[in-house]
């Protein structure tokens, strides 16, 4: 069957061939030869969104681009946008790999299983998922701590409110999401212990109408600043033209929208992705875990925007040299949960295992979790 | 003068080939000035998207798993539309299969023996499509409520319910918190054949031989067909109008929630996200285009599969962005649409008599 349906689309191709008016250029063969040592190492980036959204496949793209200036014609580096989690991305993943390709980042929650199962075919390549907790010999795992800059966004919000209310436009219930919201609740209930944060989910992470109107809800809801977890600038366009203020995400959106966007907790995946690159070509890669935070620099704080003031600015930047200085950490007790229980007692800082399973939210924040 | 669309007194078997080739060729021209517009050559993409979908054994193999729920769900909505009910729940449908599959796979293994889960599982995938598509059929045979509306409206129902599912009471509870079920245990796990193709696809191809044969040699087919073509004569000849409303579409939502059951035991060995891909509207594409015949559906569920797998190679091999893909890929189906009509249809011109033009 397989030769019968070859034959007919070959012929279908040859035909198309023969009417199309640009006839007479040569096909390329698909390039299926593994490379030499002469040849740079085949990289690939597999985006979940399109490099667009200005927010997190953006991030991901910017540090490619940087990546790719900085080792030249040592590497070759393409990508693949909007592949949708679940089965179709073991296919995309697996191409890559069939393809000649010595390094795959996966940029993507939802990529965790088929990036597992993928590695198990092909043992000799590297394989490096984003923000997942499963890992083999040959697949790692990234991802920053970014609850620390959202802390300090939280900071800026506790100040800037005029009303205590906060909203939150918040993509899943899972634990970076949760642990997001909380560290920002946490952050501005340090400076006012009157915030609330009222949290609506999205179940999406890329769905700019969808992010839009969650923020719309929470403005008519009273909310005066509006901050988000999402993948896109379309929370703060919302709040810029309620003329309300906001804190973005993942890139620093107040270049995109305006000052409006107080600041925004973002990310700068090259400071890791030249590192594992490196090693990579060195022949030094092992598989790993990486976690790391404010003072890796993966994480940061954007630029802020003219309209917070400078008493607010050095609030930040104390609380900032006491999470890089590694004296103190944002989960840190006392810390109560939601319903006012003890979640962590004075004295102690939760593990980081508590940090990537968290499933209660903090006092201050409004908004439920759905619970198994 | 004037163009009108004429119906033929008859379809020529010519007609019945001549006019999806065309209409293949036709679509590829379109794509072609898609892709000159977008920088690349047309051909070296063309190439591209043949190597990746039918170019190696293992590319095949995947163009075969993107078709096998295609397959089923297409063979569903062809059911439905043979008598005229627009089924658009395939979708919905699918969901509840794969929900209910997980559910037997997830919770009966301990109490039952392994051997039983997968068939028990594949039963409940049936039974859960069918009372998903059942109800509108319900609706629609007794109180003539519009299929339209109540077929499409449930859909967001079950993918709202199944994602209330995995991200709540189902969540795995050695997930870290993370959405999706916990894995099925392996003795609920179809078997694979080749690559990721399972035994779903055979399970597809036998029911599009059955169908086929039901809508051909049975009574069974010869009143659905009545039914859809003229409901008045069906009357006059007895037949049964609402059971076999009821009937076929307890059979077409039986065949899509195998879709989904497919797509959960068969693929990703859990309930997650990624379940509804669209195959339930792909489906309505897929049936229109093989003229509502079980046999020409599976051929055309394949090349549809391919399509989709070979817009990756829109990005990978050419560097076009995601959306290029997509449009192409409607650019493609647009004349392969049309072109439909002219099997059924001829163009006429019509020319004015002349007397209107003194007139005028």
């Amino acid at each position: 069957m397989k030769r019968k349906f070859w034959m007919f689309f070959s012929l279908l191709t040859v035909i198309a061939m023969l009417l199309s008016a640009c006839g007479g250029s040569k096909a390329t063969e698909a390039p299926t030869a593994a490379p030499s040592k002469a040849e740079p190492m085949k990289i690939a980036f597999i985006y979940i969104g399109p490099p667009g959204d200005l927010g997190w496949t953006y991030e991901h793209d910017r540090a490619r681009k940087i990546v790719e200036q900085k080792f030249g014609d040592q590497i070759a580096v393409k990508y693949i946008e909007s592949v949708p989690e679940g089965p179709d991305a073991a296919r995309v993943i697996r191409q890559y790999a069939q393809q000649g390709y010595k390094m795959i980042f996966t940029t993507s929650f939802g990529y965790m299983d088929p990036t597992i199962e993928v590695a198990q075919e092909f043992p000799d390549v590297y394989f490096e998922h984003c923000s997942g907790y499963k890992t083999a010999p040959n697949v790692s795992t990234y991802f920053g701590r970014m609850y620390q800059p959202r802390y300090l966004a939280g900071i800026v919000a506790g100040n800037m409110t005029k009303n205590n209310n906060i909203g939150y436009v918040a993509a899943f219930p899972i634990p970076e999401v949760i642990r997001g919201i909380n560290a920002f609740t946490l952050g501005a209930r340090s400076v006012n212990p009157d915030v609330k944060v009222h949290v609506v989910w999205t179940n999406t992470w890329y769905d700019p109408v969808k992010e839009r109107e969650a923020a719309v809800a929470l403005l008519d809801a009273g909310a005066d600043i509006i901050a988000q977890h999402q993948d896109t600038t379309e929370p703060q366009k919302a709040a810029q033209e309620r003329g309300m203020l906001s804190i973005g995400y993942d890139s620093d959106m107040g270049k995109f929208v305006g000052d409006s966007v107080l600041t925004s907790p973002i990310w700068n995946w090259a400071a890791y992705y030249e590192q594992t690159i490196q090693n990579a070509l060195d022949g030094t890669w092992k598989s790993h875990q990486y976690w790391g935070g404010l003072k890796d620099n993966v994480v940061q704080l954007a630029e802020f925007s003219p309209k917070v003031p400078q008493d607010v600015r050095d609030q930040v930047e104390a609380a900032k040299q006491k999470i890089v200085s590694g004296d103190w950490d944002v989960f840190c007790g006392p810390i109560n949960a939601q319903d006012g229980s003890v979640l962590v007692p004075e004295g102690q800082c939760m593990s980081d295992g508590d940090l990537l399973g968290m499933k209660v939210f903090v006092e201050g924040v409004e908004g439920t979790i759905p619970q198994n | 003068m004037r163009i009108v669309f004429e119906k033929r007194e008859s379809i020529s078997h010519w007609a019945v080939v001549l006019v999806p080739i065309i209409s293949f060729l036709v679509s590829l021209l379109f794509g072609a000035i898609l892709l000159l517009a977008s920088g690349v050559d047309p051909l070296v993409t063309y190439q591209a998207m043949a190597v990746g979908t039918f170019g190696s054994w293992h590319s095949f193999t995947e163009t075969l798993v993107k078709a096998t729920p295609l397959l089923f769900t297409s063979l569903g909505v062809a059911i439905a539309f043979r008598m005229k009910f627009w089924n658009i729940g395939a979708e919905g449908q699918l969901v509840w299969g794969g929900v209910a599959a997980a559910w037997v796979a997830l919770f009966w293994s301990k109490s039952l023996p392994g051997w039983t889960l997968l068939p028990l599982a594949l039963l409940m995938a049936c039974v859960a499509g069918a009372i998903w598509a059942g109800v509108p059929a319900a609706l629609k045979a007794y109180l003539n409520v519009d299929e339209t509306l109540t077929t499409l409206m449930l859909n967001y129902v079950a993918i709202l319910y199944a994602k209330n599912l995995y991200y709540g009471p189902w969540r795995d509870p050695e997930g870290m918190g993370f959405p999706g079920s916990a894995q099925f245990p392996a003795a609920a796990w179809l078997p694979r054949i080749t690559g990721r193709v399972h035994l779903g696809l055979i399970i597809a191809l036998i029911f599009a031989f059955l169908l086929w044969f039901a809508f051909n040699r049975t009574r069974w087919g010869f009143e659905t067909r009545i039914i859809g073509e003229n409901q008045t004569a069906a009357r006059y000849l007895g037949i049964n109008i609402k059971r076999n409303i009821v009937i076929a579409l307890l059979i077409s939502g039986a065949l899509s929630g195998l879709a989904g059951a497919g797509e959960t035991l068969g693929i990703a060995h859990r309930l997650q996200q990624g379940l509804s891909m669209g195959y339930g509207y792909t489906a309505i594409i897929i049936s229109w285009m093989s003229q509502l015949n079980p046999l020409a559906i599976i051929f055309v569920a394949v090349l549809m599969a391919s399509l989709l797998v070979g817009g990756d190679q829109i990005q990978i091999m050419m560097g076009l962005p995601a959306s290029v893909g997509v449009v192409l890929q409607g650019m493609i189906l647009i004349p392969m649409l049309a072109g439909g009509l002219f099997t059924e249809y001829r163009l006429r011109i019509v020319r004015t008599p002349k007397i209107e033009e003194a007139k005028a």
